[in-house]
Parts: C-alpha cells; structure tokens; sequence
C-alpha cells in the first residue's frame, strides 16, 4: 500500500528559532494521527508547513495524488497546489471564523467549496449543501443564516461541512475542538469519528487535549521544542509514554 | 495462535529519579486456537501488564509477541491497528466510549469497523445485549450513565460482537450477579468451541476452573517476587 502522505524531514525556522525540525513519517489511507504537545512545541508549525500554508526550509511533504500518483506538493505550481486544497485536502481551523466566511450565509459557505471545483447548477449546490448541514446537524431552516448568528458550535461544525463537501481525502485539523464547552465537544467527537469512519479519511489532528486523541486518532505524535520526541500507538504512547515529556504529558492531565 | 518468546519489560519512571522497575522478564508460552490459558498470581504480580503488552498498549523491551504472524514487538502501529480489528479482541476492566454514542452503536462499533452493514452489525448488537440482561429501554442511551455492572455487560457484548480469532479477557466475570456471570461463561466457552485462542485473568477460581485449560503464574516471572521455591524463569502449569 503507497503512504497517503510522506513527510521526509520536514523542518521550519523563523529566524534563529526553531519551528519544527527533522519531522517525518507516513500517513496511511484511514489512519487518524494525533499531534500533542505543549503550545510553542512546533505542532501548528508542521501543520501548516503540511498543509501548504507555510514554506518548509527544508524536507519534502510527498501526497499521493489522484492522477499522478505520490508528488512533492513542496514543488508543485501553486494552482496545483491550491487545486489540492479545494478538492482532496481540507483544513479546519481552530477558530471557525478563519475558515468560514463570515458575510456569506451557511448554504454559500458550504457551496462555494463546490463551485470552486466547478459545479454550477445551483439546485444541486443548494440540495448538497442542505444535506451536509443536516449531516452536521445544522437545522436545514438556517441554510440562508449567516454564520455570524451561529453559536461556536455549530460554527465549527459549519466549518466541518464545507470541508468535507468535496469528499477530501486528507483533513488537516488544528484543535478543532478547542473553544468549544465539554458538550459541545463530545458531538463533535462523535460527528468526526463518524464521518471519518464511514468516508474512510485520513486526518491529522493538533490538539493539546490527550483526551480527544484518545478517541479520535490512531497514532500520535508527541513534540517538544519542535523535535518530535516520541511516536507510536495512540493508546501505548499514552498508557506507557517512554520520553521523560510523554510521561510528564501524561502524568499532568487532572482526572475528572 | 499466540506465541510468546522470552518476553522482558521494564518501565523507566524519568520524573521520579528515573527509577527503573523490571515488572517482568523471560516469559515464554504458547497458546493453541481453542485453548484458554488463565495468568495468575497475586495483585501487583503483573497479570494486567502482561496482556497490555500483548495486546500492544504497552511497549515491550525484548522477546517476541507473535500473534497470527504479527509480532506485537516489531509491528508498526497500523498493523497492530489491523490486528486488532480483525483478529485480537480485548475486553477491558474499563468501558471507554464517546460521549453520547447509544449502547447499541458501541457494541456494533467493532463489526462496523470491519465494514459489515449497519443493520447486521446492529442485530448482532441487538442479541448480545438481550442475551447479557441490559433491558431493551437502555439500548438507546449512552452506557457512560449506566451502573459498574452493566458498562461491564456492555463491555463484554462489544469485545464478542465479532468472532476474533484471538481474545484478551481481563476479570470478564468481576461485579456480574450469577445469571449474567454464567451467560459470560457460556460466551467463552462458545469462543473457545469454535477455536478462539483466548488468555484471561480470572479472580473468580470456579470460573477460572471452568473455562480455563492451563494456567501461568505470573509471579515466576517477576523480579523480586520470585523468592518463593519456584525458580525465576520456570513456567508453572496445571491442567485443569
């Protein structure tokens, strides 16, 4: 089976700090990986150096494309690249607003995703977008609301819909279930979970909470200091963490 | 079925003065499909850990773990996330669900996984609930509200829902009335009858006896706690 996405050394500076260093591994076709660490240890940094939102310094972040099969998108032309990014690639934000926008009501948010790779009949843009917001239990009634008069909730899980319109193949997510209160949070765990299984995505999650990886991802990545200190197992890193920071992770969650 | 081959583990506490505790070493047996081995030895001997490490959920230092041709040891997560769907079932002490998933869902979550329908999955679900005594009313709300019990009957209807060559069984009949403990007996033995390997921990000594063809003591292989006349290192088995 060819890797989804291979990360070779990925490594971002700003200046003489480190972002991230020497980040690689492989992504498989289903496989949720979790990235944990603490804030300022690199994990939004690799994201967005993955997700073509900021340039490596160096390394290689090779996708396995639908037509041409495995290619660096660090050395694609940039209407590749953003071709990629409205069709099998999306990227929910932490905060919904930096991915929705915000003037445009739920049903054009959900829509222009798919006008962008080139549907225009408009009853069939409506339809769509009407059954992801139901998908994402948004009452059909709001398809005309603007997200402004949506709660952080379901503003995520707008934001959720108008990625997964495309059917991406690779969802890149950082904290999405950050901000949100513990209920709120635990419908969108089982919102995701759902669709993951049931689309058969890839995802890649940053989120400091060990809690949400432990339901979502398969594996987890844990950095420190931009440098990824140890991976492995979701559950085995987090029952038997073997880096001195794992363990201390760990160790340091309150119990409820 | 199961192949364990000189197997060590120590954990390295880094934040307490990077103590190293040795919990087990040099394990070796073997168990055949449609054996059940029971691991005995008192509380702290290392029971649980053993089947963590087997299941994976604990890194082991040395030896072998081979399972269906997986060794645990060496095998990179997806494939140890495979095995576990397909072949190595596990049924914790512990139920741990997403919030607001209905009972019925979590069961059949182990056959959705494996791709079968929702409906068949969900009347597989449907059996083993009414068959462990959780009353039909409660199927449809999440088991995080239930009692110890019945997250525990729940616990065990998702570890059989599918028909895993290979089982894991930690205290399955622990805080089960006699009915339930008895339709948790006859699951096991239906396991076993149609060749599941299976290694459990059983504190109940009549239900260890019932189920259970041999049984390993896992304080013969702990350092420290091998004082006793058994020789560190030998495996200590009585058929049952």
């Amino acid at each position: 089976m060819t890797p989804l996405l291979s990360v070779n050394g990925v490594t971002k500076r700003y200046g003489a700090h480190i972002g991230c260093a020497d980040v690689s591994f492989e992504l498989y076709p289903g496989e949720v990986m979790g990235v944990v660490g603490e804030s300022g240890s690199g994990k939004s940094t690799l994201l967005n150096c993955m997700a073509g939102h900021l340039t490596p310094d160096a390394g290689q972040v090779i996708f396995d494309t639908r037509t041409d099969g495995p290619r660096d998108t660090l050395t694609m032309s940039e209407p590749e690249r953003r071709m990629l990014g409205r069709t099998d690639w999306a990227f929910v934000h932490q905060h919904a607003r930096d991915g929705l926008r915000m003037g445009v009501s739920a049903g054009g948010n959900v829509g222009e995703r798919l006008m962008a790779v080139g549907e225009r009949h408009y009853g069939d843009i409506r339809g769509k977008a009407t059954d992801w917001l139901e998908r994402v239990e948004i009452a059909s009634n709001r398809v005309d609301d603007r997200p402004t008069t949506f709660s952080g909730g379901m503003q995520q899980r707008l934001q959720i819909a108008r990625n997964l319109v495309t059917g991406p193949r690779l969802v890149f997510m950082d904290e999405p279930t950050g901000g949100l209160d513990v209920s709120v949070q635990a419908r969108l765990l089982d919102l995701l979970r759902g669709l993951v299984r049931d689309m058969g995505l890839s995802a890649i999650i940053v989120t400091h909470d060990l809690a949400v990886v432990r339901l979502l991802a398969d594996r987890l990545m844990v950095m420190k200091n931009g440098h990824v200190v140890e991976a492995g197992l979701t559950d085995q890193v987090l029952d038997d963490p073997q880096h001195a920071y794992s363990q201390l992770l760990v160790s340091s969650v309150l119990q409820v | 079925m199961i192949e364990l081959k000189d197997v060590s583990k120590t954990f390295t506490l880094h934040n307490q003065g990077s103590a190293v505790i040795e919990v087990i070493s040099n394990v070796s047996f073997h168990v055949a499909p449609g054996e059940c081995v029971a691991l005995t030895g008192a509380s702290g001997a290392g029971k649980s850990t053993l089947m963590r490490m087997i299941y994976g959920n604990y890194l082991t230092q040395s030896g072998s773990i081979c399972i269906d041709d997986v060794d645990i040891v060496q095998a990179e997560p997806r494939e140890i996330i495979a095995l576990r769907r397909e072949v190595l079932g596990y049924v914790s002490q512990f139920l741990r669900v997403v919030p607001r998933v209905p009972t019925l869902d979590v069961v059949a979550d182990p056959l959705r996984a494996l791709g079968v329908p929702a409906e068949d999955a969900q009347n597989r679900a449907r059996e083993l609930l009414s068959q462990l005594n959780i009353p039909e009313r409660l199927w449809s709300l999440s088991p995080t509200t239930f009692s110890g019990g019945e997250q525990q009957r729940v616990n065990i209807a998702r570890g059989f829902a599918h028909a895993y060559p290979a089982m894991l069984l930690d205290e399955p009949t622990a805080s089960l009335d006699a009915t339930n403990r008895e339709v948790v007996l006859s699951l096991i033995e239906e396991a076993k009858a149609r060749g599941a390997a299976i290694i459990g921990i059983f504190h109940d000594e009549a239900a260890r006896a019932r189920v259970c063809d041999r049984e390993i003591d896992v304080s013969a292989f702990t350092p420290g706690l091998s004082s006793s006349s058994e020789a560190v290192g030998q495996k200590k088995e009585t058929a049952a």
